[in-house]
């Protein structure tokens, strides 16, 4: 089958993977495997994949990883400190002994997938692929017939998970390219509360290509708090795409930080499906060299009294490129929606690129809805002013874009998280940064 | 102090500055008036070491220096400082941060210990009283949502906390009330020193009651036309610019 010639073993290769003597699951896999097979990898011909394109899929084979995630030391992970429990993931596997969840609360479930499918399948088979269903997305569809480990973090009706929850992905560290799918699984229940940060690190050198799909249930009264951070290696590929549900009056909060990656693509999906749903849907990246960063969403507004707002900012330099396409969806009877989206870009180099495509498709007439991108440069008098005061250039340019990125990030509201966050896009800008005063007044 | 000799600088391909001639010694406050358009602000970002002023001729010793090579940063931290005509407003980064940033920037540059963060503190919030500013500003993005007045008085508690060897006030009077302006004033005198020297561009003689010149100099049409005493400010709010209208050199 040529769609799948960048896999060794192809699609074949799940046989292997976890929960092969659940019939459901095998059903499942096998769907998805027919429909990629029939869709193939995403091509510029697609409208939404129009100016992504796999590349590094063309020119390597990945050799899915099936057993193990071995031994190797992995040092200095990130983490937000104080959490509630920590799962790492090298190339997609659990690694058991970086991780530590023995203290999580009652009524908390937080474990690799493979485990849940184990001791509890009737449950992944009431939840597994009920959020994220769609005809036409291959990598979806791909995730689907590859999954093999990834996360599950479930909250029961009511509990308030007061620490975050934090999960790292590593990749990496192997000789050939290797693929991996995590499937994770996020269930909110009825007025439970949790946040979750994700860390995606690159390690040693090595191509490798993470097709994530995450399905997230926030239900009625819920408040969900979805943290990424994406700081993969040069080498790396990194597809994910999230489903998302949120019930009545729940809250549904998502912030991507991407600073890394040779190739990225966050796709996301939200429907707001029940009244008082609230969504705030942000990100910044910043990329340099010659990566490629894409954001892609699609906000469904589906029931009257719905709001949600998105504000991605995003800083190029060298020949990197970056892609934000969003779309906020207002359904015919879906009355006093409140939408805005907001894209900004700030372009550092005269290679870099970006492609920004807001859109607002209403049906519904009586709404409040908003959009607007921007592109632009540093701006040079504030450069001079900032250097006439003794500012050294490299500094007052940080100074510059760190305050660009400041109101995206801004919208994160916990703010231990906004901190670490910030502090990681402090540490992405050019050496010589010196902060003495504290950026928190800002806020 | 300062020596201008013959200074040529264009913008943008057009000449703006024609072959201008200053000397301020150490101590000195010179005013600069002019009509509108005539160099003024331009002769203001050249000393700064703004981009895209383009310095065509002649030179520019500060300090027994040639400035035009350096970049503003190491003008600043050579004491250099320019109060601008329109302060630059910076979404994002609070004043105090900014303050802060500059200072130790400074510091470093000249090889001085940073301040650390109780000292600064410390530091400016004596400047802000000086100034009659509140804290609440400094907390502020720098200039976001200012008013006219309070930028001005801003570029003043900059000029405070950066004790510049030579300040250059570009209209740092316009769009002050009364008091802001005896208190703008207060605050360049502060710095009034034997071994500091100002130079005051403005349109209004009043300001000179406050800080009173050594020199008065009518900049018009790219060049000094006239040099003075304060006197010369009064006869030219009697007067106006008439006198220097001339032709346009070619
Ligand atoms: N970036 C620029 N591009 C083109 N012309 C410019 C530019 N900057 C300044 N000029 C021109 O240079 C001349 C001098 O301007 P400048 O701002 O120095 O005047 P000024 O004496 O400060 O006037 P004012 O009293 O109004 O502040 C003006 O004719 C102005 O239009
Ligand atoms: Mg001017």
């Amino acid at each position: 089958m040529t769609a799948v010639s960048f896999l060794e073993g192809g699609l074949d290769a799940n046989r292997a993977l976890p929960g092969d003597g659940l019939d459901w699951l095998k059903k499942r896999r096998d769907k998805g495997a027919e429909k990629f097979g029939a869709l193939g990898l995403p091509t510029p011909k697609l409208e939404s994949w129009k100016y992504t394109r796999l590349r590094p899929l063309d020119d390597n084979t990945y050799t899915p990883v099936l057993d193990g995630a071995g031994d190797a030391s992995v040092k200095d992970l990130p983490s937000v400190g104080d959490v509630a429990g920590r799962l790492v993931f090298v190339n997609g596997k659990l690694r058991e002994d970086l991780s530590d969840v023995s203290d999580l609360p009652e009524g908390v479930r937080f474990g690799p997938l493979d485990e849940i499918l184990k001791d509890d399948p009737a449950w992944a088979e009431a939840h597994l692929g009920v959020v994220a269903q769609d005809a036409d997305q291959a990598m979806l569809a791909l995730n689907d017939a590859m999954m093999d480990s990834g996360f599950v973090l479930h909250v029961q009706k009511g509990v308030v998970l007061r620490k975050p929850v934090e999960v790292v992905m590593v990749g990496g560290m192997t000789d050939q390219p290797v693929a991996y799918f995590p499937r994770n699984l996020i269930v909110i229940e009825p007025n439970a509360q949790a946040t979750l940060v994700k860390h995606h690190v690159g390690r040693g050198v090595g191509a490798y290509f993470a097709n994530a799909a995450t399905e997230i249930d926030v239900a009625d009264g819920a408040i969900f708090k979805n943290y990424k951070v994406q700081a993969e290696s040069m080498q790396a590929t990194h597809v994910s795409t999230t489903h998302a549900r949120v019930g009545r009056d729940a809250t549904f909060e998502s912030f991507n930080l991407s600073i890394g990656g040779l190739l990225s693509r966050s796709e996301a999906w939200i429907t707001l499906a029940g009244e008082g749903a609230h969504c705030g849907f942000n990100g910044a990246y910043m990329m340099r060299g010659n990566e490629h960063c894409d954001n892609t969403s699609y906000i469904d507004m589906a029931v009257p009294n719905t709001t949600c707002k998105q504000v991605y900012k995003g800083v190029l330099d060298d020949a990197a490129r970056a892609v934000f396409q969003g779309k906020i969806h207002v359904a015919r009877d879906a009355q006093k929606a409140d939408g805005r989206m907001l894209n900004k870009t700030l372009l550092l180099s005269n290679e870099a690129e970006i492609d920004t495509k807001p859109e607002l498709e209403i049906y519904a007439d009586d709404v409040q809805c908003a959009h607007g991108a921007t592109t632009g440069q540093l701006d040079q008098t504030a450069l001079f002013y900032l250097r006439s005061r003794g500012i050294p250039e490299a500094l007052a340019r940080n100074m510059l874009v760190q305050s660009f990125l400041g109101d995206a990030l801004d919208e994160i509201t916990d703010a231990h998280v906004r901190e670490v966050f910030m502090d990681r896009v402090v540490h992405w800008l050019p050496a010589h940064c010196y902060l003495a005063g504290e950026w928190k007044e800002s806020a | 102090m300062l020596e201008i000799k013959d200074l040529h600088a264009t913008v943008q391909g057009k000449e703006i500055l024609k072959g201008v001639n200053l000397i301020i010694e150490p101590g000195e406050v010179h005013a600069i008036m002019g009509p509108n358009g005539s160099g003024k602000s331009t002769l203001s970002y050249v000393l700064a070491g703004r981009d895209g002023y383009e310095v065509t001729g002649g030179r520019i010793i500060y300090e027994g220096e040639d400035l035009t090579e350096l970049d503003p940063e190491e003008r600043a931290a050579k004491g250099i400082f320019l109060a601008f005509q329109y302060p630059v407003e910076i979404p994002g980064v609070p004043n105090s941060t900014f303050l802060n940033e500059a200072v130790n920037a400074v510091r470093r540059y000249r090889g001085e210990d940073e301040l650390d963060k109780i000292q600064f503190v410390k530091m400016l919030r004596a400047k802000t009283k000086e100034l009659n500013m509140s804290d609440e500003m400094l907390k502020r993005a720098v200039n976001v949502g200012f008013s006219g007045g309070e930028k001005k008085r801003n570029e003043v508690l900059q000029m405070a906390v950066l004790e510049p060897k030579l300040s250059i006030l570009d209209e740092t009077d316009s769009g002050l009330d009364i008091d802001a302006l005896k208190i703008v004033s207060d605050g360049v005198n502060a710095l009034r020193a034997p071994d500091r020297s100002s130079l005051v561009i403005t349109h209004y003689q009043r300001l000179l009651d406050y800080i009173v010149p050594d020199k008065v100099h009518v900049l018009a049409r790219g060049r000094i036309q006239k040099t003075g005493g304060k006197e010369l400010a009064l006869e030219l709010e009697k007067n106006g610019y008439a006198d220097y209208a001339g032709e346009e050199a070619a």
